[in-house]
């Protein structure tokens, strides 16, 4: 493996692949290297699929990507402890091709686009571990991998390693991640047979649901459950900043399973077969986290440069155009023959700054600051709307007016009247 | 309620007998100087143990390879973390 290349992608996901296909589409030599069994052997993810940010890569994706379900339903929850409340947007205009987004199994949906890659004319081997960057002096210049004369040359490293991306830290590019920038997250998947599906969740055909929850199922922890639904599964998973669960003691697995306790979760999980567990982390950090991304021969993207939109639950997009986005920073420095540089490499972090990715990160960079200081978003809000909603549904003689008053004299006990103008005006600064 | 060892049942490994991908460098720095031990309660995949004398051990096998021991252990950098070798360790069946 001495051979010289192009370029040099480090990782299998959707910001490796995304990247790898754009560059081996435009007749560069590419080389691409996975440490799993298969590329989507290591990758995990929700998973919702965004066509936007594929199609711009690959437009006719969806004539053979293995697809879920198209997502026609999305439910937003405010759980507390007995009970939701919560808003639901169901359009038929998400039935009408072509789809905006579909729910896929990772293992898969990766496994297909490693397909194209390598048709694409990109050397993809897998099973191969990087262990280093090999560096002549700043500049990154090849790879270490675990197979024996495992190194390997090129003019450019595309790190797509994931969230931990060892390679940049050992090279002392970044610093550790801190455990308030990431969250973790773990998931299941249940399988169940494929009208029970269509029948509780009122879809039928490919149509999907998704369903977004927050409140007493992190047990005061910032962050959020899921719950999307696949062809013949269900995945249902929660995550919550590490920093939080170092706080709490609370194990991850034990508040996955108390989440799947929950009165309103418990039913649609029913029957259903558990065949996977998987666990996550999640760069939640936002703007403000985001590290160096580019330097003297390498580039990074996805996760590993911590691309993901907390708010909107948007990840795999983001990887999707950041991996794009390197390859074309890289075509076209080579078609005017300029060295990969930094100089030159620093059009990458211009052409995203032009880009939803971010444009959205920085809209939002205050948000995980505000999270993490006002925990009543967490904790007090989904129990004081929760019980607000069954003191007004709730038939019992007492007339409405008196209702109004016993919730409003709630919420102010609760936060002051003070502090909920507060509260409100610290979600529009962070939201708006 | 499922207990972590029965979801970890479900997963797909290929267990490196020859090295084991995560070590801790010190036992004293646990033993001596790390209060809480976040490891033993943080690993969704529970691979962290303290015995009576307040020692953690590692055992890799269940490892979902997600890097919450090694961000979480930051203060004392105490856990030595590599992915495991080519094609080695936890296998997704899905993802």
């Amino acid at each position: 493996m001495s051979e010289h290349f192009d370029a040099i992608v480090v990782g299998a996901g959707p910001a490796g692949n995304s990247a790898a296909y754009t560059l081996a589409k435009a007749g560069l030599k590419v080389l691409q290297i996975e440490r799993g069994e298969y590329s989507g052997s290591k990758n995990v993810q929700g998973a919702i699929l965004y066509s936007d940010a594929l199609e711009k890569i690959m437009p006719d994706f969806r004539d053979d990507a293995p697809l879920e379900r198209h997502v026609v339903e999305q439910r937003m929850w405010i759980l507390d402890d007995e009970s939701y409340i919560g808003g639901t947007y169901r359009s038929a205009n998400f039935s009408k091709p072509p789809y905006n987004r579909y729910t896929i199994i990772r293992s898969q949906f990766d496994r297909w686009f490693s397909k194209k890659v390598r048709d694409a004319g990109a050397l993809v081997v897998c099973e191969t571990t990087v262990l280093d960057l090999h560096m002549d002096g700043r500049r990154v210049v090849g790879v270490r991998t675990d197979r024996d004369n495992g190194s390997v040359y090129a003019d450019v490293v595309i790190l797509a390693d994931g969230v931990n991306s060892l390679l940049a830290r050992k090279a002392g590019f970044h610093g550790e991640l801190k455990p308030k920038d990431v969250a973790l997250a773990v998931k299941e998947i249940h399988f169940l047979p494929e009208q029970t599906i269509e029948e509780r969740f009122s879809v039928k055909g490919t149509e999907g649901v998704v369903i977004e929850m927050a409140g007493r199922i992190t047990q005061g922890m910032v962050g959020t459950g899921f719950l999307y639904t696949n062809k013949e599964s269900v995945t249902i998973g929660i995550g919550c900043l590490l920093s939080d669960f170092k706080k709490s003691g609370i194990a991850p697995y034990a508040l996955l399973e108390q989440m799947k306790a929950h009165p309103a979760i418990r039913p649609l999980l029913d029957g259903g077969e558990m065949k996977e567990y998987t666990a996550h982390l999640i760069p939640e950090g936002g703007y403000n986290a985001i590290p160096a991304i580019y330097g003297d021969g390498w580039l990074m993207v996805g996760d590993a440069g911590m691309f993901v939109n907390a708010v909107h639950r948007e990840g795999s997009n983001l990887a999707m155009t950041t991996g794009r986005i390197a390859a074309e920073t890289i075509i076209d420095l080579k078609a005017r023959g300029k060295p990969m540089t930094a100089r030159h490499l620093a059009a990458y972090r211009k052409a995203l700054d032009g880009t939803f990715v971010m444009k959205d990160m920085k809209k939002y960079r205050d948000v995980p600051a505000v999270m993490d200081k006002n925990r009543q978003f967490f904790t007090d809000y989904p129990h004081l709307v929760s019980q607000a909603a069954r003191t007004i549904l709730t038939v019992d003689g007492v007339d409405k007016k008196t209702k109004e008053r016993a919730i409003r004299k709630e919420f102010a006990r609760t936060r002051s009247t003070l502090g909920l103008f507060a509260d409100a005006f610290k979600l529009w600064r962070a939201f708006e | 309620m499922m207990r972590v060892e029965e979801k970890l049942f479900q997963n797909r490994y290929r267990v490196d007998g020859a090295r084991a991908h995560i070590e801790i460098v010190d036992g004293d720095v646990c033993a001596v100087h790390c209060q809480d031990k976040p490891c033993t309660f943080c690993c969704p995949a529970g691979c962290y143990a303290m015995d009576n004398g307040g020692r953690v051990t590692v055992i890799t096998d269940g490892c979902l390879e997600c890097g919450t021991c090694r961000v979480i252990c930051g203060e004392h950098r105490n856990v030595r973390w590599e992915y495991p070798r080519g094609g080695y360790g936890i296998l997704f069946k899905f993802g």
